[in-house]
């Protein structure tokens, strides 16, 4: 599959032929229980969840809080995988084809997050909205000035919205992409190329509002312009170290031994190191405007994260969201290493959650930080969704899009 | 005025160890046959030569035994260089030169000298990277010994090429003509250290028989 038009390195160790049973999960793979496990996972702990919160009503809030959390940490894994897809098809990327299955699968666990994460979220809502209470909105000049926007009718419609943007999107750039497999006709990445600018459109703007809904409107007298690219930076952060991470646990289990490269991880890590990098100039803009005009309706966020044990929590996410990170991930060595990408991209993924947290669990406790068994619950039943759907979906289908047109440019890439 | 002359000198004329052979000049047919000679001139244990290409050809440092580029340290150093003079010219001006209260904040307010903190760093990363490449690649120099080959005019356009100069310690004209031959030179050519630019439609140079 190599092109012989192109002046690349002729030493290269690939073979010319890839062979078919290759691209797909083998037979006994480890990887074939990944739904299985994900459901047990998910059954435990969505299970595990629901009995605890309604132990009480104080349960109950903390149940939805966390609830929440978790279901943004998958969420904003499966948005990055659609932002990937959508990014590669708008620039014409040939480096990515390898890896854009990947991302397809995660992309598809979106319908999976949106019925068994979110519907159930919707009855949370008065433990998690202050301003879903008539009572509340009543007393309150300025929920009364937003209430045209933020009513609980005008809420769910938009978040089915939102939900029915990126699972049309996922859909159809799943499907075509699929499509192609079996006929390998090239005008379907014509289609996806000239589908995709009006699609990062649309994800731009969904995102934005989805996150102005669920996580701004916790503190609903607060606002930030700036906040749907936050929230974005940060899920587009986690999907490239949980890309990174996909991809080196399939080398190290022997999977596409020939179609993965060191070339192909180095170009994750440096989508990953950008990431870091956007995720800390978002917050900081973020935050030096607050800090500059000192309104005390805007700086109310950071008041409130300043307090007690927030204000450890502030720090850690400071180093460990940006400085730490940004530092080890500059040298190329570090992306081209499979086990320093790996380390890093945990280390990411746990401040990915951290930031999440952060966002959330303040409207709870003011006070300070209170870890939850429902917090390792939610999380663990929310992961074992998200789970369940990426293994299905890599089951049912190849590992690679098998007939793009690029995939032999994505073989041979190199970084000069 | 002096300086100035020897300067300039040195910008026309690259500094070049004395002797009347700048080196030997081999062309190759194909980026792949470029590709394994290189890799053939690594393994002969030469170290003072260089390929010239129309376009970059992936994987040729590894064929050429490069080693990693020192051009990243150059631009890390500028960039935190930079950030360091953002801040620390605020800070000197906010608290020692000029100490002014802005609305209210303390003088050493470091969130408000981040923007300027963070563009000198880009800034100083960028000149770093610009300039040490120069700097790394000799660039400019106005005038090379190569240039004397009407040949090489094609390494701009069609043609693959390995230079191997004259002061290598494993440089033999004759065996060292011999190995580029071995390795599948299409031509091979012995370059003078110091001659008038070759004109547009000259005999090649000295080419060996």
């Amino acid at each position: 599959m190599s092109d012989p038009g192109h002046p690349s390195a002729p030493s290269s160790a690939r073979p010319a032929v890839l062979r078919a049973a290759s691209l797909w999960l083998p037979a006994g793979h480890s990887w074939r229980r990944l739904p299985m496990i994900g459901w047990v996972l998910a059954a435990v702990g969505l299970g595990g969840s629901a009995a605890l919160g309604l132990a009480s009503e104080a349960a109950r809030r903390q149940l939805w809080h966390s609830w929440l959390v978790g279901t943004l940490f998958v969420l904003s894994i499966a948005l990055g995988g659609l932002f990937f897809v959508l990014v590669q098809h708008a620039t014409q990327a040939g480096w990515s084809v390898v890896v854009r299955r990947i991302a397809e699968n995660a992309m598809a666990t979106l319908p999976f997050v949106a019925a068994l994460l979110f519907v159930p979220l919707l009855f949370g809502m008065g433990d998690l909205f202050h301003w879903s209470h008539a009572e509340a909105v009543k007393g309150d000049s300025l929920l009364i000035h937003k209430q045209p926007y933020l009513n609980v009718k005008f809420f769910v419609l938009r978040t089915v919205m939102y939900f029915a943007i990126w699972w049309a999107l996922a859909f159809w750039f799943g499907r075509l992409s699929r499509l192609q497999d079996a006929t390998g006709d090239h005008e379907l990445t014509r289609r996806m190329r000239r589908a995709s600018p009006p699609g990062l459109i649309l994800f731009g703007l969904s995102v934005t509002f989805f996150a102005f809904d669920w996580l701004m409107s916790l503190s609903p007298e607060w606002y930030s312009t700036i906040f749907g690219l936050y929230f974005f930076a940060g899920s587009a952060m986690a999907f490239f170290a949980f890309l990174a991470l996909v991809v080196i646990a399939a080398r190290r289990t022997g999977l596409l031994a020939e179609v993965l490269s060191d070339e192909h991880q180095h170009d994750i890590g440096k989508f990953l190191l950008t990431f870091v990098a956007f995720w800390a100039y978002m917050a900081f803009s973020q935050y030096l405007l607050i800090w500059y005009a000192n309104l005390p309706e805007e700086t109310v966020f950071f008041a409130h994260r300043i307090v007690g044990s927030w204000r450890a929590a502030s720090a850690v996410l400071a180093l460990g969201h940006f400085v730490v990170p940004f530092f080890f991930l500059l040298p190329r060595s570090v992306k081209r290493n499979a086990t320093a990408l790996a380390g890093a991209s945990i280390g990411l993924l746990a401040m990915h959650l951290l930031d999440l947290y952060w966002l959330v669990m303040p409207n709870l406790h003011p006070a300070g930080m209170v870890p939850s068994l429902l917090d390792a619950t939610a999380l663990i039943g929310c992961c074992g969704v998200f789970l369940a759907a990426f293994g299905g979906a890599l089951k049912r289908q190849a590992l690679v899009p098998l007939r793009d047109p690029r995939l032999p440019e994505s073989l041979i890439f190199e970084n000069v | 005025m002096a300086g100035l002359k020897g300067i300039l000198r040195g910008i026309l004329r690259p500094s070049l160890p004395p002797g009347e052979l700048f080196g030997a000049l081999a062309e190759f047919a194909t980026p792949a046959e470029l590709y394994h000679a290189c890799e053939g001139v690594r393994d002969a244990g030469y170290t003072r030569w260089d390929a010239h290409t129309p376009f970059p050809v992936h994987g040729l440092d590894r064929a050429m035994g490069l080693k990693a580029s020192r051009l990243p340290w150059v631009v890390l150093v500028m960039a935190l260089g930079g950030a360091a003079t953002g801040m620390g010219l605020q800070g000197w001006v906010s608290t020692i030169a000029y100490p002014l209260v802005i609305s209210g904040k303390p003088f050493f307010s470091w969130p408000a000298f981040i923007p300027v903190t963070f563009e000198l760093g880009v800034l100083g990363g960028a000149v770093g990277a610009v300039f040490g490449m120069f700097a790394f690649n000799q660039l400019p120099t106005l005038h090379h010994p190569l240039f004397a080959s009407t040949r090489f005019e094609r390494a701009s356009d069609d043609g693959f090429f390995i230079s191997i100069e004259s002061w290598d310690p494993r440089f033999d004209a004759d065996r060292t003509v011999d190995l580029l031959r071995r390795l599948g030179a299409k031509e091979v050519e012995l370059v003078p250290s110091f001659s008038e630019p070759a004109k547009p439609g000259d005999a090649t140079t000295r080419a060996t028989p």
